[in-house]
């Protein structure tokens, strides 16, 4: 599988699937889950990253969102990009169809 | 075809009703993830990486007009007005919203369809010739068969919680269209020396991360024995299944590591204490009564000549194309089979919007008998068109933009999702479909070339049925970054091979060029009236290995 996080990654965001559309959501600083990736909190290192998804726990038992993972992204002119292919795809859709998915729904999202 | 009697129907039913309660309690909160995953699996639903995925099951691959036009309905309301038809003779949603499930299972129960044995360790829909009833060499009709099992094999509690999924597919003649050598089971009708028709099994094949070819312990099942004889390697199956390790599980591996001497040894000693204890015999009335359901269809006494066509084809160039390669040979004079190409030139293979679908079903309602067949090669059939209707069908598929004319040619390729979609793919497979499409679209260059199965997976698991086609292309994931690994020589037909692997994988941007030059070194050393399969079969993967990477 395409890696989601890989050993010594830096810098992170947390993803899930909304648990009632199964859209792709990510969880924001202020703890609400957009549907946007430039909204995602992004953090450092290791502890960070384990406090980012015990800040996740809340929605899972609320039936919010369902399997949480954190993943690399990087900084880039001031945008937040994923750093695998496959959480790029999951991020703004299908390559195939440019209409569908979030690249069709978000300004921007892919910038 | 099959129409639901009241069990049917109330055993649907009542599942939707189930299913229902079981989202809301979900949705409620009442049923956690962990409690809830394996239900909503047992109704088809997965979750991919943009959302929920719904496969519908289509037994045997046949559709009547009323229950395409019901997926399409389902594509417009609760999908994004497409739908994707799979190797497994299915059709998946891409988009569908879990709150909406149960109302799209309720649609589906309408028209007698379901989400039923597509997913989880049962016994999975059975699939068939698409060919099944028109083919000429056919011994028997396939679906009869197919339809038997499918109801014996229907929440049957024994074989609910098998080691591993169970996968079963029929041929009714001797041209293999139905890839049976590459399923858990694989039955072959024959006819014996008496004229008697049984069955010829083959057990162990598969795809997957260990691909094998299913072997044949047993050359003549008598027709009263079929399911009894099922059951018996079922049963050894679901004894000796390895059921620690999920890559070990399923019935290919036993067969594998027992040797088939062994596993038909272990099959016949357990049919034989099945016989003992009272074996589960088909009647011959239900066999009878399950027959008449694919009874043949009310043909009209035709010359199997056509002026009508005759003329067409020497009219126009495009119509011609279509003919030789979409249009194949029925077993009643006057008949043609037509296949639908759902691989038009840079498309994505299998996807089908809602408004072609609604389209075939109309062509398949005016023009072959209100029923049509969905391929293991992501394609469609209408089984059933009067030769001098191919003119008004061509014409018609054309308008709906389904008239691509490459049947079995270098683009009419099998690819799986891939990345695009799933969430087990390490790699894209669509567009690498499309690339090679677009690169080999002139149609007098795929004529030339002839026939070639390019066979796409973005990963292991070989949705893509990469391992069998003629050049089969794996996707791998090195360090976040797309590779694809060449084989080449496999083929799903009754001379079932496993591709062999060239050498290392290409890159993204190399491996449309790889292809060229793998077809290029074809062309170059093939004798006259060979396809790329017998030649390679000829020469062995040499030629194609120093063609590919005496540069490198």
């Amino acid at each position: 599988m395409a890696q989601h996080s890989r050993k010594g990654a830096q810098i992170q965001a947390l993803t899930a699937n909304r648990l009632a559309d199964g859209i792709v959501v990510y969880l924001t600083a202020d703890n609400r889950w957009s549907e946007s990736l430039q909204d995602a909190d992004v953090i450092e290192g290791k502890e960070a990253g384990e406090a980012l998804l015990a800040r996740a726990q809340p929605a899972i038992d609320g039936n919010i969102v369902v399997e949480p993972y954190l993943f690399e992204v990087v900084r880039e002119d001031g945008n937040i990009r994923a750093a695998s292919v496959r959480e790029t795809i999951r991020q703004a859709g299908p390559t195939v169809r440019l209409d569908l998915g979030k690249q069709a729904e978000l300004p921007g999202v892919h910038r | 075809m099959y129409r639901y009697d009241e069990f049917d129907h109330q055993l649907v039913n009542e599942r939707v009703a189930q299913f229902r309660g079981q989202v809301a309690r979900r949705l409620s909160g009442e049923l956690t993830e962990d409690e809830f995953k394996p239900l909503r699996l047992m109704n088809g639903v997965y979750l991919q990486l943009h959302a929920y995925m719904l496969r519908v099951a289509i037994p045997y691959g046949t559709l009547s007009s009323k229950q395409l036009r019901m997926l399409a309905h389902i594509g417009r309301k609760y999908d994004r007005g497409y739908g994707h038809f799979t190797t497994r003779q299915n059709l998946q949603y891409n988009w569908p919203a879990l709150k909406d499930m149960p109302d799209v299972l309720h649609d589906l129960a309408t028209v007698e369809m379901h989400a039923i044995q597509t997913s989880g360790n049962c016994i999975r829909n059975v699939t068939s010739d698409q060919y099944a009833g028109a083919a000429k060499d056919e011994i028997e009709d396939p679906r009869i068969v197919s339809e038997i099992i499918r109801q014996w094999s229907t929440f049957h509690p024994e074989f609910s919680f098998l080691p591993r999924k169970f996968k079963i597919a029929v041929s009714g003649t001797p041209d293999d269209r139905a890839a049976i050598r590459v399923h858990d089971i694989g039955i072959q009708i024959v006819r014996d020396g008496k004229g008697e028709i049984g069955y010829e099994i083959y057990v162990g094949g598969g795809l997957g991360r260990t691909p094998m070819i299913g072997k044949k312990i047993a050359d003549f099942v008598p027709k009263e024995d079929l399911l009894a004889y099922l059951e018996a390697i079922m049963r050894v199956y679901n004894m000796y299944g390895r059921r620690d390790n999920i890559y070990k599980a399923r019935i290919k591996i036993l067969v594998h590591e027992i040797g088939a001497e062994e596993m038909k040894r272990q099959v016949d000693a357990e049919f034989a204490e099945i016989r003992k204890t009272g074996a589960l015999h088909l009647p011959a009335e239900e066999v009878a009564r399950i027959q008449a359901y694919f009874a043949p269809p009310a043909y009209e006494t035709l010359p199997d000549e056509s002026t009508e066509l005759n003329k067409a084809v020497v009219a126009d160039r495009d119509f011609a194309n279509w003919v030789k390669s979409n249009v194949a040979a029925h077993k009643v004079p006057g008949y043609a089979i037509v296949n639908i190409s759902l691989k038009p030139i840079g498309g994505t293979p299998g996807d089908c919007s809602s408004e072609q679908m609604d389209a075939v079903a109309d062509i398949a309602e005016k023009y072959s008998f209100d029923e049509l067949r969905v391929t293991h090669e992501q394609n469609l059939t209408l089984a059933d068109v009067r030769k001098k209707d191919l003119p008004a069908v061509h014409a018609a598929l054309k308008a709906a933009g389904l008239a691509t004319a490459n049947i079995n040619l270098i683009t009419d390729q099998i690819a799986c999702p891939g990345l695009d979609y799933c969430a087990l793919a390490n790699a894209r497979s669509i567009p690498l479909a499309q690339q090679i499409s677009e690169r080999f679209a002139d149609l007098d260059r795929q004529h030339d070339i002839g026939e070639l199965k390019i066979n796409t997976s973005g990963c292991i698991n070989a949705c893509g049925h990469h391992h069998v086609g003629h050049i089969g292309i794996l996707g791998v994931d090195k360090k976040g970054v797309e590779y694809y690994q060449v084989t080449l020589g496999g083929a799903a037909d009754e001379k079932t091979a496993i591709g062999d692997i060239v050498g290392p994988a290409f890159t993204e941007e190399q491996i449309v060029d790889a292809i060229e030059t793998i077809v290029t070194t074809y062309l170059g050393l093939r004798q006259p009236g060979e396809r790329f399969i017998d030649t390679y079969r000829r020469i062995g993967i040499d030629p194609f290995k120093e063609s590919l990477y005496a540069t490198h």
